[in-house]
């Protein structure tokens, strides 16, 4: 048994524990630059649409996120460390299902899509606040099970292409594909303005966008698969610095 | 409307040039592109921009196809007086929208 526990440490550390870097290192100096500058930088339009959000009642009669929370500043570290677990719900939670459980619950209000502009703009808002701390996502309890999960989907090869994304993201990071630098996969700085997507866009959609690529069914936003992966992309990358809303190519 | 960020110091020192960034949400759709159905996406982009101080022009553009969406501009300026510094940009739907800012000369 004890044996079997190393055996599944040693597999949970991620291959290239040493050498750890966000996405933002590979990108170039002009996307580097536009990330930095808050005024150039376009994911911030979404921010002040959330920061907008957070303060205002969502329909008449209906608590704002600050009347429970008060001001948004007040959600600093709190992307740093989602998923949780939530054991009354018996899940793990990411920020947008929290999100939308306060929407559906406190605010008894339609949950929000993930690209929603509103939903977009919220989770942009909230993750800034957050901005250059470690992420810190419990690796033991109940979300340790979950990572293994979302693990086995990491390392699963599947579609046309036959690729997983340890594939790309543990063994050819840093190497090129097309004319862009392949990433080691971390979701430090979503929601994020991706320049391709011309907009905001959440982890799920860069997610889905990698599954296209190789030719892979989609999981669902909902679905185990995409839980887990969020789950273990988190606990992959603790310790990364929080960039959102962060600029790709 | 559109958001838009206009971003200038709100004090600047007599004689300084200062820099004004401006950073508008639109999708800037260039006109040549089609939909799933093959029909061709209309044109819709800011096609001119103005900006002025106290009501004297300082820039003006005139904005072509091929700008990615959201666009962001930065030039500079000097201004011998206090007053309000305005943005106005006019889209294809012929919607004009104005963003202005107060600016004090120490």
């Amino acid at each position: 048994m004890n044996a079997l526990l190393i055996a599944l440490v040693l597999l949970a550390t991620p291959v290239h524990a040493a050498d750890l870097h966000s996405g933002y290192a590979d990108e170039s100096k002009a996307i580097q630059a536009m990330q930095d500058d808050d005024d150039a930088n376009p994911a911030q339009l979404w921010v002040l649409q959330g920061e907008q959000a957070w303060d205002d009642a969502p329909a008449p009669g209906v608590k704002s996120c600050m009347e429970c929370h008060g001001k948004i500043a007040s959600m600093k570290g709190v992307a740093a460390r989602y998923p949780v677990w939530d054991a009354a719900r018996n899940r793990a939670i990411t920020l947008p299902d929290r999100v939308n459980l306060c929407r559906t619950e406190k605010q008894g209000l339609p949950a929000l899509g993930r690209e929603r502009e509103t939903m977009l703009g919220l989770t942009a808002a909230i993750g800034k606040q957050s901005l250059g701390l470690p992420i810190s996502v419990a690796t033991s309890g109940p979300l340790a099970e979950i990572g293994a999960q979302g693990q086995a989907v990491f390392f699963q090869r599947q579609g046309q292409l036959d690729l997983s994304c340890a594939d790309c993201h543990n063994d050819l990071a840093g190497r090129s594909l097309g004319g862009a630098t392949i990433p080691q996969g971390h979701p430090n700085g979503y929601p994020l303005y991706r320049l391709e997507w011309q907009q905001l866009g959440s982890l799920q959609r860069r997610i889905r966008n990698c599954l296209t690529g190789m030719r892979a069914d989609t999981y669902r936003d909902d679905s185990p698969e995409m839980q887990a992966l969020e789950v273990y992309l988190a606990q992959r990358a603790n310790g990364l610095k929080i960039e959102t809303p962060a600029v790709r190519p | 409307m559109v958001r838009v960020l206009l971003n200038a110091p709100k004090q600047v020192r007599l004689g300084q040039v200062f820099d004004i960034k401006l950073l508008i949400s639109h999708p800037m759709e260039p006109g040549q592109r089609r939909d799933a159905m093959g029909q061709k996406i209309p044109r819709d982009i800011i096609n001119t921009l103005r900006c002025t101080f106290n009501d004297r022009l300082v820039m003006q553009a005139d904005l072509f196809p091929a700008i990615a969406a959201n666009p962001y501009f930065a030039f500079t300026a000097q201004v011998a007086e206090s007053g309000i510094l305005a943005v106005e940009f006019t889209d294809d739907h012929g919607v004009t929208q104005r963003e202005q800012m107060r600016i004090e000369v120490l």
